[in-house]
C-alpha cells in the first residue's frame, strides 16, 4: 500500500514528460513600423524576418517547417459592380457588397499553401487568398462566384491582393525573410502581419505583429486641412488659383 | 519624377501631367476657351477618381479664366453689369450642381451620370456647332455674305417680366432667360468640371446679340466666379479638391495658355470655330463609346468608408 503514491507520482513525472510542449516559438522583426508617405511616395516594401526558436529538449522535426505570412490591411466596405448590356448602352446593374474586407492582402508562403495543408486545413486555419474574403459557412454560394473572381481579378491589377506561393525564403533552417510590397494606392491605416508555423501540415505556432502607414508632413497636413477645415481648404485652393492666374499676366506682360 | 496626390491617394507621373496641363492650355488659349471640357475627361481617362477630376479642374479654370478675364478688362472688353447677373444665376446653378454631385455620388451612380452628361451636352452642342460652322463656310464659299438678323426683331423670351438694359452690350430685355442660361451652365460646370464659355459664348451671341467685342470678356467673368464658388463648394461638402493635382494643373495650363494665344491669332473665324466643334464632338463620341461599346472588363470596384 505504501508504494501506490511512489507509483503515481512516477507515472505523473512520466506523463509530463512526454506531453507535448510549446516545442517551438515564433520571434518575429519588422523592417519597419511605419511607412511615411512623402511627396515622393511611389509605394513600399517591408520584410518581415522571423527566427524559429526550439526547445532543446524536445525531439528535433523530421519534416522542414513551413512559414505562411497573412498581411492584412485596414477594413473597408468594398463593392463589386457589373455592367450589363440594357438596350445599346451597357449599365452597372448589379452589384456585391464585401463588408469589412480588408483593402490589402498578401498571403506569402515558403511553399505552395495546398501542399503545406490539405482543403479542410485550409478552411480551418483561414489560409490562402480565397479564405480572406469568404465569409465562413459562404465558400460554396455560386452566386457569389463571378463577383469574388471579379475582386480578387480586381484587386490584384492595382496590386492590392498578392498570393506569393514562395515568397518566404529560409536563410538557415530556423531563420526566414518574407518581403511584402504595398503599391502607392495601398491606404493609410493600421496592418496586421499574421505569421504561422506548420510541420507536416500541423500548426505549430502563431505569432503576429503589425505596421502602419501614415502620411507626413505636408501629404498629412493637406489632408486634415481639407477633412476639417473644408472651408478654410477651399478658400486657400481658391485664392491660390486666382493668384496664380493673376502672375501669369505679370510673367507673360510683354504682349 | 512621381509625385504623391494627397487627396486622391495616388501617385503619378509630374511630367505627364505638367504636359498635359500645357497641351489643354495651348487649346484653351488659343480658342480663347477653359479647357475644362478636354482636361476633366483627360484626368478621368489617366485613372484620376472623377469626383476628384471635377472637383480640382474648377480650380484650374478658375486660373485661366483669371488671366483672360484681366487682359479683356484691361482693353475694357467686358459689362461688369450683365457679368455681374450672370454670375448671381450661375452661383446659384452651382449650388445645386454641387448638391446633385453629392446626391449621385453617395449613391455611387456619380461616374455614370457624367459620362451620360458628357455624351448628351457635347453630342448635341458639338452637332450644333458643326452645323452652323459648316453652314457658315458653305456660305462663305459660295460668296453669300452671312444673314445677320436685323435690329428690329426681339425674340419672345426677352419679352419676358424683369426686364433691365445692359449698355455695354446693347441688350435691352428680360433677365430671366439670362439668369436661367447661367445657371444651367453653373450647374453643367460644377458637376462635369467645364467652365462652359464654348456654351455661353455662342449662347450670348446668338440669343441675345451680345457684340463679339464684350461677349467673350464677360462670359470669362462668369465662368471665373462660378468655378471659384465650385472650388469651394466642392471642398467644403465632398473634400475631392486635392491641391497638389491643382497646381500642377494650374502651372501646366498657364504656361501653355500663353503659347496657345499667341499661336491663335493666325486662325480665321471659320475654321477656328469649325476645329472647336470638331473637338467638343469629339470628346462627346469618346464618352458615348465607352457606353456603347463592350467593355473589356465589365466589372469595377469601389471602396466607401471612413477617411482616417
Amino acid at each position: 500500500m505504501s508504494r501506490l503514491p511512489l507509483a503515481a507520482a512516477a507515472l505523473a513525472g512520466l506523463l509530463v514528460s512526454l506531453a507535448p510542449a510549446a516545442a517551438e516559438t515564433l520571434i518575429l522583426s519588422l523592417s519597419t513600423h511605419r511607412v511615411a508617405i512623402t511627396s515622393t511616395y511611389t509605394g513600399s516594401s517591408i520584410v518581415v524576418f522571423g527566427a524559429i526558436e526550439r526547445d532543446e529538449r524536445t525531439v528535433a522535426r523530421a519534416a522542414p517547417y513551413d512559414i505562411v505570412v497573412t498581411v492584412r490591411g485596414p477594413r473597408r466596405t468594398t463593392i463589386v459592380r457589373e455592367k450589363e448590356r440594357v438596350g445599346p448602352l451597357w449599365l452597372n446593374t448589379s452589384q456585391r457588397r464585401f463588408v469589412d474586407l480588408p483593402t490589402y492582402l498578401a498571403v506569402l508562403s515558403s511553399r505552395p499553401i495546398d501542399e503545406i495543408a490539405g482543403g479542410a486545413f485550409l478552411s480551418r486555419y483561414r489560409l490562402g487568398l480565397d479564405m480572406q474574403i469568404t465569409t465562413p459557412g459562404m465558400e460554396h454560394l455560386t452566386s457569389e462566384e463571378p463577383f469574388r473572381e471579379a475582386l480578387l481579378r480586381l484587386k490584384n491589377d492595382q496590386r492590392l491582393f498578392a498570393e506569393e506561393p514562395r515568397g518566404v525564403t529560409f536563410l538557415t533552417p530556423s531563420i526566414f525573410r518574407a518581403p511584402i510590397t504595398l503599391p502607392a494606392v495601398a491606404p493609410t491605416g493600421n496592418y496586421d502581419v499574421e505569421v504561422a508555423l506548420f510541420v507536416d501540415g500541423a500548426l505549430l505556432s502563431r505569432q503576429t505583429t503589425n505596421f502602419e502607414v501614415v502620411k507626413t508632413g505636408f501629404e498629412q497636413a493637406t489632408v486634415t486641412l481639407a477633412h476639417d477645415h473644408a472651408i478654410f481648404y477651399g478658400l486657400g485652393v481658391a485664392t491660390m488659383a486666382v493668384l496664380f492666374g493673376w502672375l501669369a499676366t505679370i510673367i507673360f506682360r510683354r504682349d | 519624377m512621381h509625385i504623391y496626390l494627397p487627396i486622391a491617394e495616388m501617385s503619378v507621373n509630374m511630367f505627364t501631367l505638367l504636359a498635359m496641363g500645357a497641351a489643354v492650355g495651348f487649346i484653351s488659349g488659343m480658342f480663347g476657351v477653359g479647357g475644362g471640357f478636354l482636361m476633366t475627361p483627360l484626368l478621368i481617362f489617366l485613372g484620376i477618381p472623377p469626383a476628384i477630376a471635377v472637383a480640382t479642374q474648377a480650380s484650374q479654370i478658375t486660373a485661366s479664366s483669371v488671366t483672360g478675364a484681366l487682359g479683356y478688362w484691361r482693353r475694357k472688353a467686358l459689362d461688369f453689369k450683365l457679368g455681374g447677373v450672370l454670375v448671381a444665376g450661375g452661383f446659384v446653378g452651382t449650388l445645386l450642381g454641387v448638391w446633385f454631385f453629392n446626391v449621385m455620388s453617395r449613391l455611387g451612380q456619380l461616374e455614370f451620370v457624367i459620362v451620360v452628361s458628357y455624351v448628351t451636352l457635347f453630342g448635341i452642342i458639338g452637332s450644333l456647332m458643326l452645323a452652323e460652322s459648316l453652314k457658315t463656310i458653305w456660305a462663305t464659299r459660295r460668296g453669300a455674305v452671312p444673314h445677320s438678323r436685323r435690329s428690329g426683331e426681339h425674340p419672345w423670351y426677352l419679352g419676358l417680366p424683369w426686364k433691365m438694359r445692359f449698355h455695354r452690350s446693347k441688350l435691352y430685355g428680360s433677365v430671366i432667360p439670362i439668369v436661367t442660361l447661367a445657371m444651367l451652365i453653373g450647374f453643367a460646370g460644377a458637376v462635369l468640371g467645364i467652365g462652359g464659355g464654348f456654351i455661353l459664348v455662342p449662347a450670348l451671341i446668338y440669343l441675345f446679340r451680345i457684340p463679339a467685342a464684350v461677349v467673350v470678356g464677360t462670359s470669362l467673368f462668369q465662368i471665373l466666379f462660378t468655378m471659384m464658388a465650385a472650388t469651394l463648394l466642392h471642398a467644403a461638402t465632398n473634400q475631392s479638391v486635392d491641391v497638389v493635382l491643382a497646381m500642377l494643373l494650374i502651372i501646366g495650363g498657364v504656361m501653355g495658355a500663353q503659347f496657345g494665344a499667341r499661336a491663335g491669332q493666325n486662325l480665321r473665324g471659320e475654321s477656328f470655330r469649325l476645329l472647336l466643334a470638331i473637338l467638343v464632338l469629339g470628346v462627346g463620341i469618346r464618352f458615348a463609346i465607352d457606353l456603347v461599346v463592350t467593355p473589356q472588363e465589365p466589372f469595377s470596384l469601389v471602396t466607401v468608408g471612413a477617411r482616417p
